[in-house]
């Protein structure tokens, strides 16, 4: 097999033939190519599919208040459900096994102003658990903390588009802007996978938000993150315990659907991952199906390699091969060509997908990448197609009587 | 040298067969020069790719250097054909990509000789027909007789007992064959056993032997007056 005299006839076969070295060659670069690119390409199209659906925590249940639609316990159809403080200290007590944070939310519209630039966002009051919530990233500065809803202390953390909108170059930490006329301090900046728009909100204590609401205690919404060890059944059972006891304490009918809205992460999360998965066996397939036309492509060139050869190599079993050495000579050839072209078009595909990176963001593809045991298994495939392919017409003109493959004309 | 008894052959031709080798007895001696005539369809090519090996009779028995030549499979062939026999072709059948000294030194790559001894010895057939100078040439740059020339040293270079010529001038003008026959005469009186198979009357002069064959039988089988080529050129 490594005799440097069978080498020396092969490289010689291969560089005198050498429209037929690059036609298999090219074959199979190609076939690797661009089955590296498409399925790098799909990869690319998950990561951003992952970016727009996968970016907020997924342990997360957020729970909105409705009107209920039938009468319970002396109450009215179509009574207003609210959240209170006291609702986030029950759920505390009552679900320490499940509970991993809680946070309410109080989202208001408001105007704000630095200097002499003014604009209106939306502001959320809520508690530091929120940051694990919107996976929020700090830029500058700090995030809330409990001493600020304690306190109820009028401090901000706002988004990188409200900073860019006011403060243009200038450092916003440290600096004072007012909200609905109230001034609050600047204490942090952050930013958000989710998009522009999550960049445009206002973070505030919910304690603050109540005290300048005339000191109530009602909140809008509540979020609450579970331990991720309960998985998604546990999560889902989680669920509708919280569900039991919020419509006991809430006295709403528990056959009632629309007291209490909830939407459970887990649930999209699931179902996103469904489609990223349906996504995945597109991949897949698209690979598979370039990774056939490929072998069928290889195929094709050794039929068409091998009948061209067929008085050379009858000459040569007139002159003493035996049957193993054709199939030899020709096996040592193709797999040589087509590992040395498989892995060229191997590199070439990794360095085209390398390069993209964020070129094709516009049309929703993302850092498209390859599995490097995915790319060298493809390569591996097509070299074993593509000698199998060889090995057959191989041990057919092998096995004709030479003086037939001499009046091959 | 060769011996064979009661050969036949038979080829299918769709529905119908043909029966092309009639029972052929016939034997060569070490150092004979044997011209095989006879018309086309009469068997002469079939009855040398038998003795080559290049194609196997329906029935018969054929001795080859004193072994019985039977129940070949294609690898016991190609090791008898590289170690027994040397061809030369009416259309030469030269490798195209490979230079001159590279064809006549693959007989040698199949015996396993080392790459240097084998163009070496490949380098010394080439001189003794004259080709010295054209050894880095390939086919398409040489002449028919060049060509030829060529494929008898490649023929020559795995040292065969017997060297086997189907119509070797078949290709070539009068000039060139009785060049090539010249050679032919000259590998014979250095020893060499060549049987020649020709439908020419003046080339199957220029043998020791003429078999004569037809409809798959042997006619005539007689010593002749060898004429000598290099008497009339």
């Amino acid at each position: 097999m490594f005799s440097k005299d069978r080498w020396q006839e092969i490289f010689q076969t291969i560089g005198k033939n050498k429209m037929r070295t690059f036609l298999s060659g090219f074959t199979v670069a190609l076939g690797i190519f661009i089955f590296i690119v498409l399925y790098g390409l799909g990869n690319g199209l998950k990561n951003s599919f992952n970016k727009f659906f996968v970016d907020d925590a997924n342990n997360v249940i957020f729970i909105y208040p409705g009107k209920t639609s039938k009468p319970y316990k002396g109450f009215k159809a179509n009574r207003r459900i609210e959240f209170e403080n006291s609702d986030l200290n029950d759920i505390k007590e009552n679900f320490t096994f499940f509970l991993e944070d809680i946070t309410p939310r109080i989202i208001r519209n408001a105007n704000v102003r630095y200097k002499n630039k003014s604009n209106s966002y939306s502001t959320r009051g809520v508690a530091p658990a929120h940051q694990k919530v919107e996976k929020t990233i700090i830029m500058q500065g700090r995030y809330l903390n409990n001493n600020d809803i304690l306190n109820k202390t009028k401090h901000a953390v706002i988004g990188r588009l409200v900073a860019k909108d006011l403060f243009k170059d200038e450092n916003p930490v440290g600096s004072y802007v007012e909200i609905n006329s109230s001034a609050f301090k600047v204490i942090g900046v952050f930013q958000d996978e989710g998009g522009d728009n999550e960049e445009r909100n206002i973070y505030i204590p919910y304690t603050t938000r109540q005290r300048l609401e005339k000191g109530n205690d009602k909140l809008d919404q509540i979020v609450v993150t579970f331990r991720n060890e309960l998985g998604h059944t546990g999560a889902i059972g989680f669920e509708s315990a919280l569900k039991k006891f919020l419509k006991d304490k809430k006295t709403i009918d528990p056959s009632d659907s629309s007291g209490l809205n909830f939407q459970n992460v887990a649930d999209d999360l699931r179902r996103n991952q469904q489609f990223a998965a349906a996504l995945q066996y597109i991949v897949a397939f698209v690979g598979l199906g370039t990774l056939i036309a490929g072998i069928i492509g290889i195929s094709n060139i050794m039929v068409f390699v091998v009948k061209e050869r067929t008085k050379e190599l009858g000459i040569r079993k007139a002159l003493g091969a035996t049957p193993k050495s054709v199939i030899q000579m020709i096996l040592h050839e193709s797999i040589f060509i087509t590992t040395l072209s498989g892995y060229t078009g191997l590199f070439l595909g990794i360095l085209l997908l390398q390069n993209l990176g964020l070129k094709l963001e516009d049309f929703f593809i993302i850092n498209p990448y390859i599995n490097v045991n995915t790319a060298l298994f493809a390569t591996f495939i097509l070299i074993l197609f593509g000698s199998i392919a060889g090995y057959i017409p191989a041990k057919r003109a092998a096995s004709i009587k030479p003086i037939i493959a001499l009046r091959d004309e | 040298m060769i011996t064979i008894k009661d050969l036949h052959k038979s080829y299918l031709m769709g529905d119908s067969s043909l029966h092309v080798l009639k029972g052929i007895d016939f034997s060569v001696q070490e150092g004979e020069l044997v011209a095989i005539m006879g018309s086309s369809g009469s068997g002469k090519s079939t009855l040398l790719n038998i003795l080559g090996m290049l194609d196997s009779a329906d029935k018969g028995r054929y001795e080859l250097d004193g072994v019985a030549i039977k129940d070949l499979n294609e690898t016991k062939a190609a090791k008898y054909r590289n170690q027994f026999l040397g061809f030369v072709f009416q259309s030469f059948n030269l490798i195209n990509y490979k230079n001159a000294l590279e064809n006549v030194a693959l007989p040698l790559y199949y015996q396993g000789i080392k790459r240097k001894e084998r163009q070496k010895q490949a380098l010394d057939y080439l001189t003794k027909v004259g080709l010295h100078d054209w050894a880095s040439h390939l086919p398409n740059e040489l002449s028919g007789g060049q060509k030829q020339r060529v494929a008898i040293a490649r023929a020559m270079a795995s040292k065969p007992k017997v060297l086997l010529a189907d119509e070797p001038t078949g290709a070539l003008d009068t000039k060139t064959s009785y060049e090539v026959m010249e050679l032919i005469q000259q590998i014979n009186n250095e020893g060499k056993t060549i049987l020649v198979v020709t439908h020419e009357p003046d080339i199957a002069q220029m043998c020791k032997r003429i078999v004569k064959l037809k409809d798959g039988v042997i006619v005539e089988d007689s010593i002749t007056e060898q004429v000598v080529v290099s008497n009339h050129v």
